[in-house]
């Protein structure tokens, strides 16, 4: 056979008669699934290495000191926590201070009784059931315990329902 | 004067020297002038020529440009304040302060590449309109409109990214509210944000983060992009001038 009778044998994928895959195709196909795994472990990889492992950031269950700290009906702000602290007759609970609209950390007024948000105005109770404003969520609360030694104890990664209050 | 400088430039052209670095002696003809465009990497994206029409000083007159010449501006004041800028906590703020009030000239810098860098968003923004009402997302320009509208974007993420620099209450918040904004993403958003602070508060991992991709990776991502935009401008044919010209559109 002459070139010219088989024009497309350049580059083009040499048939085989029996419809096998040809050792070409074979091996381009070994070679780019290679490079597509290698491309997808990379990304992979990448975005676990842009993951942080560890974070300087404040604990999210912390202590709060003693009880007797906290006077009765009072709202107390922890700023290095972003909680609230609130004591009421009834015993304690603890209150997000972040504002659940867009983050930003709400101020409680004692003149007004308010829990209310710098960013965008929501205003909020104590409990954290939402006067007005944005923000979509009350504010949420989070779990107050005792430890053994007697001090306050509150974990922000876990939330509870309202009406779970800390008696002491 | 002029005709000194002219026939000194004609000389310098026939050196070997001259040859040697634009690969051609002077170019006299019009297709000899062609060549020396195209074969030259900083003009082989312009086009050859240009129709007198488009070239006309309107209100709308070269807005692309004037939002590459606020890039590039933005590019030059903003390596000038890396000189002085540690993207660390408290360091970030008070270098800042210190480009303020210490450094020599740090003010004026330092207004320049805010104020270049709002000028630009709305440079961007009107150039888009432009070109959105002259019709110049029509064939065979849509893939430079998409390359513009991903150009746009660009420039809105680099103008965000560089809001958290100065390290102060602005920014803190105006972070914060945004990558909450980001974390409404449905399903992706909370790794989304997680990813882009490094964390999962605004602090010291966000405003390395922020820095680098300022710096360095939204930027090149920008000029590989307008490299492209520019020259795919010359590829589909220059400017959007045909129905001015009172040319049938194609």
């Amino acid at each position: 056979m002459t070139p010219t009778d088989k024009p497309e044998s350049g580059g083009a994928k040499p048939k085989q008669p029996n419809g096998e895959v040809s050792r070409r195709d074979f091996l381009n196909e070994i070679a780019f699934s290679a490079l597509g795994v290698a491309g997808v472990g990379s990304a992979v990889v990448t975005y676990r290495y842009l993951s942080p492992n560890v974070l300087f950031e404040p604990p999210t269950k912390f202590r709060a000191g003693s009880p007797e700290l906290y006077p009765v009906n009072s709202v107390t702000f922890l700023p290095e926590q972003q909680v609230y602290v609130v004591r009421t007759s009834d015993g304690f609970y603890a209150v997000s201070a972040v504002c659940t609209h867009l983050g930003c950390v709400t101020q409680w007024k004692p003149d007004s009784d308010q829990i209310a948000c710098p960013c965008h105005g929501s205003k909020f109770k104590p409990d954290g059931t939402k006067i007005e404003g944005p923000a979509p969520r009350p504010l949420p609360h989070f779990l107050i315990t005792l430890t053994l030694d007697g001090e306050l104890q509150v974990d922000k990664l876990e939330n509870v329902k309202p009406s779970q209050v800390l008696k002491v | 004067m002029a005709s000194t400088f002219q026939e000194t430039l004609a000389r310098l052209r026939e050196t070997r020297v001259w040859k040697s670095i634009f690969r051609r002696g002077p170019a006299l003809t019009n297709r000899t002038r062609s060549l020396a465009v195209f074969g030259n990497l900083f003009l082989h994206f312009l086009p050859v020529k240009v129709r007198e029409k488009s070239l006309r000083v309107r209100a709308t007159y070269y807005l692309g440009s004037i939002s590459f010449l606020l890039f590039v501006v933005l590019a030059i004041t903003g390596v000038l304040l890396m000189f002085y800028y540690h993207p660390a906590i408290p360091q970030a703020y008070r270098d800042m302060k210190d480009l303020q009030f210490v450094v020599s000239n740090g003010v004026f810098l330092r207004n320049l590449h805010r104020l270049a860098a709002q000028l630009m968003v709305l440079a961007v923004f009107v150039h888009m309109f432009h070109v959105f009402y002259r019709g110049g997302y029509k064939p065979p320009h849509e893939f430079n409109w998409v390359v513009g509208v991903v150009l746009l974007l660009f420039t809105l993420f680099l103008s965000y990214t560089g809001y958290l620099l100065p390290w102060d209450q602005l920014a803190f918040w105006a972070i914060t509210v945004g990558t909450n904004i980001i974390s409404a993403m449905p399903f992706l958003g909370k790794y989304v944000r997680f990813q882009l602070l490094g964390g999962n508060v605004v602090g010291e991992n966000a405003l390395l983060r922020f820095y680098v991709l300022h710096c360095v990776v939204l930027p090149l991502a920008a000029v590989f992009l307008i490299a492209i935009h520019f020259w795919r401008v010359q590829k589909d044919g220059g400017l959007t001038v045909r129905d001015e010209d009172g040319r049938k559109k194609d």
